[in-house]
């Protein structure tokens, strides 16, 4: 067995809770973050289902206390709520007592404010101080700035869907190789125009609650969220006295090299990241107690991630469960958010079910965990994928 | 820890770099505030229609990629890292426009599929059939430098051997228009000579892409050796010399063992002082060059530095145009790049000959 990377906070803010003890709560009691949408005007309102987080802008900047003049897209504003509660989390007060980094995923970046003044950006002063925040490292840089990270390593993943797993990866290796003392890693994105009409034209958009891994299916609901993670080096842990969350174990990047958008029938990337996950953890499939899928429910993902899951585990199948029914998809945030479950399932010994589900897909006799179910749990797979084929798998463990 | 090796270099700019057997020989001189890459023969490397389904940035990054791939002799890589500031602007754009415009309907996926930051990395894996790892970094003018860092992290610790990096920027015409308004592009057209003491706001805009394959086995065409990286997301512009000093200090140099120093001055009088302190203070002896006067400016063009150093350590020679002052070492062991973008994002890569 490799060693792991220690996980000493988190912070979460999703449709279905706005900390980290909210999210478990509704985790726990099946309640499910999927309405209508609210705070974007969007001709689709009535034909999708989406994971809204109930605040508008103008509460989030009361929230945060910023400046009327403030040029914080909504991506920035969940990211800094979700990295503030990590930072809380792990009770760092001092900043810059150690080497401290940030790594962040976001897809949608600063999209929301772009298309909002496109055109107005043209000819009105007062939006145009959002011009500079729509490129997608400025979410990142605004939450170092609120963390007081400075002269530091602050960077940003773009790789769609799997962006926030992989900003754990790269934040697992700069602390394994000494690059950074500590670093929050873990990815934003909000409800954009962009995405939901990106995704209504892929015909991959659910009319009703997504139901993942159900024969049934329609499609996936669009949702927004940001997570966190606070990862730090075995010296800062011995030299803090540190609590240990749980580790980053394992973790693998694949590519599909199939398709743009859509994956492989046999799901190879998908195969080849878990491959690579567990072999950096150093443990056998046989070793991995629950998988917390992507399972987006459209039909491509469910059908080709099943079958990758039933090449890594076949007849030893632990349980496994997708958390999209509860927040939706959120994109580039998803691999954040799903470490953040991941953690609790390990905390708590408990597997979340997979809301839904009623119908087994007819390609495979898997059928994900759809009560609530108490287990002993030492080790988790999270995976994550995304556009441009881009596979990512992450393993979480109680032990190092 | 293994060394890392720069093996194949590609550039296409708005310089004729797309041919590594020359090396800034002829310039073509602008008189411009936004300015586009000299293309190379695109059909030689992709078929004319699946170039024509890619916007410009995908096949700027495709082509680069097989040049690159080209001159290191080898056909497959363990990893794929790009790094892109503004991403895909040209399908972002179309498909913003295209939302806005119609209402939200009669609205086609292509552009949306396109407009993802990871488009480039994913298409190169596709071409290449490359099922290894794929990853994209969006960090301004640090999103090659992270791209780099992680590519040095894997070969560091022999968790890959070869892997390509690169950077790809291209000009959305929108985006274009925006920064004009906010004072970011030049206020008027400035040749290449006039650039650096333009002595006003703004940069030259550009597009452009840098592509290199790096790996933990020195290849018969190295350039240099990548030594260290390192990217700071806030430095003051007191702050900045000591900054450099200290990250020579841990790799065992001082400035004066410095041969050559590549400097990002854009020209934007707001923003060149961080370079310019550095011209009069640690540097003074030292032989600077820049590049942007030729290139333009753009989020990964500092991946061009890197390939202006990389070409000079190789062939141990420095073109007349991109000098700022006239030290001429005899041999140059030692290069470092620093770059940063209006005041933010800074970065270091230092390199030694190999």
């Amino acid at each position: 067995m490799n060693k792991g990377v220690a996980i000493t906070g988190m912070g979460i803010i999703s449709a279905i809770g706005n900390n980290v003890a909210e999210n478990y709560d509704a985790l726990i009691n099946e309640k499910k973050g999927i309405t209508r949408v609210d705070h974007i005007e969007t001709i689709q309102r009535e034909e999708i289902m989406v994971g809204e987080i109930k605040f508008t802008n103008d509460e989030l900047i009361a929230q945060l206390n910023l400046s009327p003049e403030n040029n914080y897209s909504r991506t920035a504003m969940l990211g800094v709520i979700a990295a503030k509660e990590a930072i809380a989390d792990a009770g760092i007060n001092d900043i810059k007592k150690f080497k401290t980094g940030i790594v962040s995923g976001t897809s949608v970046g600063g999209m929301d404010m772009t298309e909002k003044y496109y055109y107005q950006y043209l000819t009105e002063k007062e939006p145009q101080k959002y011009i500079e925040s729509h490129h997608a490292g400025d979410s990142t840089q605004k939450i170092a700035e609120q963390l007081g990270i400075e002269e530091s390593l602050v960077t940003t993943i773009s790789t769609a869907c799997s962006s926030a797993a992989n900003a754990i990866m790269l934040g697992a290796r700069l602390i394994k190789s000494g690059k950074l003392d500590r670093v929050v890693v873990g990815g934003a994105d909000c409800l954009s125009k962009f995405t939901i009409n990106g995704f209504k034209t892929l015909m991959i958009l659910s009319d009703t609650y997504n139901t993942p891994f159900d024969e049934n299916r329609k499609g996936l609901n669009l949702g927004e969220a940001a997570a966190f993670l606070v990862l730090e080096s075995d010296e800062v842990i011995k030299a803090e006295n540190k609590k240990v969350l749980a580790y980053v174990k394992g973790y693998g990047n694949a590519n599909d090299a199939f398709h743009q958008t859509a994956s492989s029938d046999n799901g190879d990337g998908a195969t080849l990241a878990m491959e690579k996950a567990l072999k950096v953890a150093g443990i056998k499939p046989s070793e991995i107690d629950y998988i917390n899928a992507h399972g987006t429910a459209t039909g491509n993902n469910d059908l080709s991630e099943g079958r990758a899951i039933l090449r890594i585990f076949g007849n030893e199948m632990p349980e496994f469960s997708s958390t999209k029914a509860f927040t939706g998809h959120t994109l580039a945030a998803a691999g954040a958010i799903e470490a953040v479950y991941s953690v609790l399932a390990l905390q708590n010994n408990v597997i979340f079910p997979n809301l839904n589900f009623k119908t087994p897909m007819k390609e495979f006799s898997m059928i994900p965990q759809t009560e609530l179910k108490k287990k002993e749990l030492n080790t988790v797979l999270s995976n994550s994928f995304g556009f441009g084929g881009n596979c990512s798998a992450v393993i979480f463990s109680k032990e190092a | 820890m293994k060394k890392v090796y720069i093996n194949s270099i590609a550039s296409i700019s708005p310089q004729k770099t797309f041919d590594n057997t020359i090396f800034l020989d002829e310039i073509i001189d602008y008189n411009d505030t936004v300015i586009f890459v000299q293309d190379p023969d695109y059909k030689q490397y992709i078929p004319p229609a699946a170039a024509r389904r890619m916007a410009k940035g995908i096949k700027m990054g495709v082509v680069a990629s097989k040049i690159a791939m080209d001159e290191a002799g080898i056909e497959t890589v363990d990893a794929i890292i790009t790094g892109t500031g503004m991403g895909c602007m040209i399908d972002s754009e179309k498909f913003v426009s295209a939302i806005i415009d119609n209402n939200e309907q009669y609205l086609t996926p292509t552009s949306f599929i396109q407009s993802t930051h990871n488009t480039v990395a994913g298409q190169i894996a596709l071409g290449m059939e490359c099922k290894a790892y794929n990853f994209t970094y969006v960090h301004s003018a640090i999103s090659f430098e992270a791209a780099l860092l992680d590519a040095k992290m894997q070969l560091e610790n022999a968790e890959a051997t070869h892997i390509l990096v690169g950077g790809v920027e291209e000009l959305g015409e929108h985006t274009t228009k925006v920064h004009r308004v906010i004072n970011h592009i030049k206020p008027e057209a400035v040749t290449i000579s006039e650039v650096l003491n333009s002595k006003t706001k703004g940069a030259v805009f550009s597009e452009g892409t840098n592509f290199f394959v790096i790996s933990n086995q020195r290849r018969e065409s190295c350039y240099a050796e990548l030594v260290a990286i390192e990217t700071f997301n806030t430095l003051q512009k007191d702050r900045v010399s000591e900054a450099i000093e200290a990250f020579l200090k841990e790799n065992n140099l001082k400035a004066d063992d410095i041969d050559v120093v590549v400097f990002g001055n854009n020209g934007d009088v707001d923003f060149d002082g961080f370079y310019n302190q550095l011209s009069k203070g640690i540097f003074s002896k030292t032989q600077q060059v820049f590049y942007k006067h030729l290139v333009g400016e753009n989020n990964t063009v500092s991946a061009f530095g890197v390939w202006l150093a990389s070409k000079i350590l190789k062939t141990q020679s420095i073109a007349e145009i991109v000098k700022i002052n006239k030290i001429n070492p005899s041999k140059i062991k030692t290069v470092l790049c620093y770059n940063q973008y209006r005041g933010q994002n800074h970065s270091l890569v230092l390199l030694k000959k190999c």
